[in-house]
């Protein structure tokens, strides 16, 4: 790209260069963010509409729309959907890409031509899914359990594609966090010290560190079960000598660090909401930066807290269920200091911020929950049960997803150039909110009350729960849909957005709306903190919703 | 939390309860504490934000304070948990047989049931074993749980303290098979704990496995064809379900699907209970599970008689 030149390096991302190959071919952290956006977005309707068909099935005893080994292929493909191709790319591949290197006043990621490849790993890895849909789909649940996975030759195939797809996903997973580590240790603008740094680039900090370590071992654990399905290797399939307790230490090994990867983003992107609607620093800014890395190492260290009940020893239960309290304290220090940041601050309702405090809400309760399930003689009884899906979906979608849609709105002027309507989008906030309470509380009830996961059908007495929960879902989808049609049509019709629409001193509302191709005209220098009101001018905190020009 | 028939039920119940009220304190606590900042700081003209953002005392109290919270959570619950992992030596000792898709019990005398039978006030020692994949042994008014692993026995124990009924499900999930009302799968491993006085526990397991009395043998072979899931796969009227239907198939000549022909007589109907992947009728796939230990001969001997009734 040697021959771009200086005016255009200097004109709205957007519009600098032109036709499908200079997208396609992009190396520009923006564009690629973008792209990821487009193709995060659709797995996640994807994942919503299979998770809207799961809910209409339970929604009466017995069967309701589908046949049950039918819901047995839905509830899985929600699963692999959301957390494979929506969740763990969604804040880091797409707003991350986006506003990261922006945050560190750098000219694009370390290494961009790796950065379009992870894009393109992601899609091949994506297409591999789809293919095993295509061959009739997986029934083996997101977490593929031997021998269970291996059992029948004819499914085991489409398994294959599925683990071979989430393999591949895996490395464009890899190679965002590695980009990261560097572009943050090597790419911060002068003045930009490590006590200067967003709270959102020490999330992206800490949840690379875990992309890049913990990846690898779901490769492994992939790999293998592709060998002992293709070489009849004995590793996990109890019929060739294999153990499948094994797998799951495997699995989780993996897929535990992968929750704090989905939930850390997450974190990350609420701090940056509480700073700017608030108006003032970060209470305890220095725990909150440490508490991510502090959750990024206890991820390591508690995944076996997921086979309680497997039959592992007595004494490693009770090492696990120890070491998994201590995941509470960061997550707590995090919460409370929130909650001081809101202290004596100046705060603006605006559609963000809702959701913001939305986090805190439902984040509060999925953390507290997961109480019940550290203590083990409580987990004994409530593990795999729906209290087991309440909490979860507590803190993947109402803290992850719930931030992801704050950070979206949040920084969708800069990355569109174009201001939202904001009653639309404050009514699909509140109609997400109460949808997801309706939706989840009521599982936590069943749970205790002893419904199983992943059943097709329930006995009659859990009927009149699973309706309330069903109708909760569809009021969360009302709310996610509204919010789409806000988005899409300030695309089509919105007012052009000011430089610097919320009023913040953070460094990316510093540059034009949207980004010119090189981010800064000028390499900028830092002299403050990101979350320095008190330091700043009346002037620095005028919010300019819209640009000057379309004021008249 | 469901009715509680066991004896730590209550224990695990007094612990859930405590993380409920501590949980409800700490989140009025907080939310209450966020709204309250939320609206008294609303943004108004001309006033800036307190630019606090450091106060040691306080962030070292709630880092520390939790400690303790937790390190008593802790204790309390693996307490409950050494109590439901240490079997009291005189426990009655039952086999449960998980398989795809339900539940078989063995009384130390090899009477098998369907439902568990459990005597009121003694302790049971369930010795879990799975004949396909991963399934787990949950009934939650024991408040018990135990995976069942192929190739390894797992043990948990339970003392049912009132007389009533508990529900059985499988809490890990083994997948579905089959279309429209012939489909079954992990849903459908749904069973009941009956619980009995020890005189009536005695009394069944005398009676022991066999024809009731004034039942033909053809009579108890469709009982246990209803009894041990044989209904979910094979019809009795034709229709073709996850297996082949058993109407008109005794003693019929069978397409193999290694393109051998064979006689569905007791020999081959017998191999196919015991090891139903060794040949398999052309158009079905290997998914029948073995009821190896789980019948016994005189009933396989029930089953087959009852087949040859079926023209």
């Amino acid at each position: 790209m040697s021959t771009i030149d200086e005016a255009t390096l200097n004109t709205n991302y957007l519009t600098a260069t032109k036709g499908w190959k200079s997208w396609a071919f992009t190396l520009d952290h923006k564009r690629i963010g973008l792209m990821y956006l487009v193709f995060v977005l659709a797995a996640f309707l994807a994942g919503g509409i299979f998770a809207l068909l799961v809910r209409t099935e339970l929604m009466s005893h017995g069967p309701t729309i589908v046949s049950g080994p039918t819901y047995n292929k839905l509830f899985t493909l929600h699963g692999a959907i959301m957390v494979f191709l929506f969740i763990i790319p969604s804040i880091p591949a797409s707003l991350g890409n986006f506003i990261l290197p922006i945050q560190l006043g750098a000219k694009d990621v370390a290494f961009p031509k790796l950065n379009l490849l992870s894009f393109y790993v992601y899609l091949c890895g994506a297409t591999l899914t789809l293919l095993s849909i295509a061959h009739g789909s997986v029934d083996t649940g997101w977490t593929f359990y031997t021998p269970y996975s291996l059992q029948d030759p004819e499914a085991a195939t489409k398994v294959l594609y599925m683990t071979c797809g989430v393999f591949v996903l895996g490395f464009s997973s890899i190679l965002t966090g590695l980009n990261f580590l560097v572009s943050i240790h090597k790419l911060r603008a002068p003045g930009l010290t490590w006590t200067r740094l967003p709270l959102f680039i020490w999330g992206m900090y800490a949840t690379s560190i875990m992309q890049v370590l913990a990846t690898p071992v779901l490769a492994i654990t992939l790999l293998m079960l592709v060998f002992e399905r293709v070489f009849g290797l004995g590793i996990f399939d109890p019929k060739l000598g294999g153990d499948p307790i094994l797998f799951q230490h495997f699995f989780w090994f993996y897929s535990h660090p992968a929750v704090y990867i989905m939930i850390v983003p997450g974190m990350a992107v609420v701090s940056e909401l509480f700073a700017t609607f608030s108006r003032r620093v970060i209470f305890g800014y220095f725990a909150v930066a440490m508490s991510s890395l502090g959750l990024a190492l206890l991820g390591f260290i508690v995944w076996a807290h997921h086979m309680f009940t497997s039959g592992m020893s007595e004494f490693a239960n009770m090492l696990f269920s120890a070491l998994t309290f201590l995941v509470a304290i960061p997550s707590g220090v995090k919460v409370f200091n929130w909650t001081a940041t809101l202290y004596k601050g100046s705060i603006s309702f605006a559609p963000p911020m809702l959701y913001a405090l939305a986090f805190l809400f439902l984040f509060t309760i999925g953390g507290l929950t997961g109480l019940f399930l550290g203590t083990l003689n409580t987990d004994i009884h409530l593990h795999d049960t729906y209290f087991v899906v309440a909490h979860f979906h507590y803190v993947m979608m109402g803290g992850t997803v719930i931030g992801f849609i704050g950070g979206l709105l949040y920084w969708w002027p800069k990355m569109t150039g174009k201001m939202y309507h904001f009653g639309g989008a404050t009514v699909g906030a509140w109609l997400t909110f109460i949808g997801f309470n309706v939706t989840f509380l009521t599982q936590f009830v069943l749970g205790s009350r002893g419904m199983p996961r992943r059943y097709y059908d329930y006995l009659p007495e859990f009927e009149s729960l699973h309706r309330v929960s069903t109708i909760g879902s569809y009021i969360l989808a009302s709310g996610l849909f509204t919010t789409a049609a806000v988005l899409i049509h300030s695309l089509a019709k919105g007012r052009a957005a000011g430089r610097n629409p919320w009023g913040s001193v953070a460094l990316e509302w510093k540059t034009q709306t949207p980004p010119v191709f090189q981010n800064f005209e000028q390499t900028p220098i830092i002299t403050k903190g990101p979350y320095d009101y008190h330091l700043a001018s009346d002037e620095e905190l005028v919010e300019d919703l819209y640009a000057p020009s379309a004021a008249e | 939390m469901p009715v509680a028939l066991s004896a730590y039920a209550e224990d695990v119940d007094k612990v859930y309860y405590l993380i409920f009220w501590l949980s409800v304190v700490l989140f009025v606590g907080i939310i209450a504490a966020a709204a309250y900042f939320a609206i008294a700081g609303k943004r108004k003209p001309g006033v800036r934000a307190e630019p606090t953002g450091h106060h040691m005392i306080l962030e070292l109290g709630w880092t520390v304070a939790p400690v303790f919270i937790l390190a008593y959570l802790f204790w309390v619950g693996w307490k409950g948990y050494l109590d439901m992992s240490m079997v009291p030596p005189n426990a009655l000792e039952v086999r449960g047989r998980a398989f795809q898709w339900g539940w078989d019990f063995e009384y130390p005398n090899g009477v098998h049931s369907k439902e568990l039978k459990a005597p009121l006030g003694k302790p049971v020692k369930m010795i879990l074993s799975s004949n396909d994949v991963l399934h787990a042994f949950f009934v939650p008014q024991f408040r018990i749980k135990r995976d069942t692993v192929p190739g390894i026995y797992s043990t948990t124990w339970f003392e049912a303290n009132k007389l009533g009924d508990a529900d059985i499900f499988c809490a890990e999930y083994c997948g579905g098979r089959g279309e429209g009302d012939a489909a079954v799968g992990h849903w459908a491993m749904i069973g009941k704990v009956k619980i009995m006085p020890a005189a009536d526990f005695d009394k069944f397991l005398k009676e022991g496995n066999g024809p009731k009395e004034g039942e033909t043998v053809p009579d108890w072979g469709k009982r246990l064809y209803a009894d041990k899931n044989c209904a979910g796969c094979h019809s009795t009227d034709g229709a073709v379900g996850a297996g082949p239907s058993w109407k008109g198939l005794f003693g019929r000549s069978e397409a193999m699907s290694d393109d051998t022909a064979i006689v569905a007589d007791e020999n081959y109907i017998r191999e196919s209970i015991l090891e139903p992947q060794a040949h398999i009728v052309k158009g079905f796939g290997p998914v029948m599970p073995s009821y190896k230990g789980i019948l016994q001969d005189k009933e396989i001997d029930a089953i087959i008689s009852y087949m040859k009734t079926l023209k």
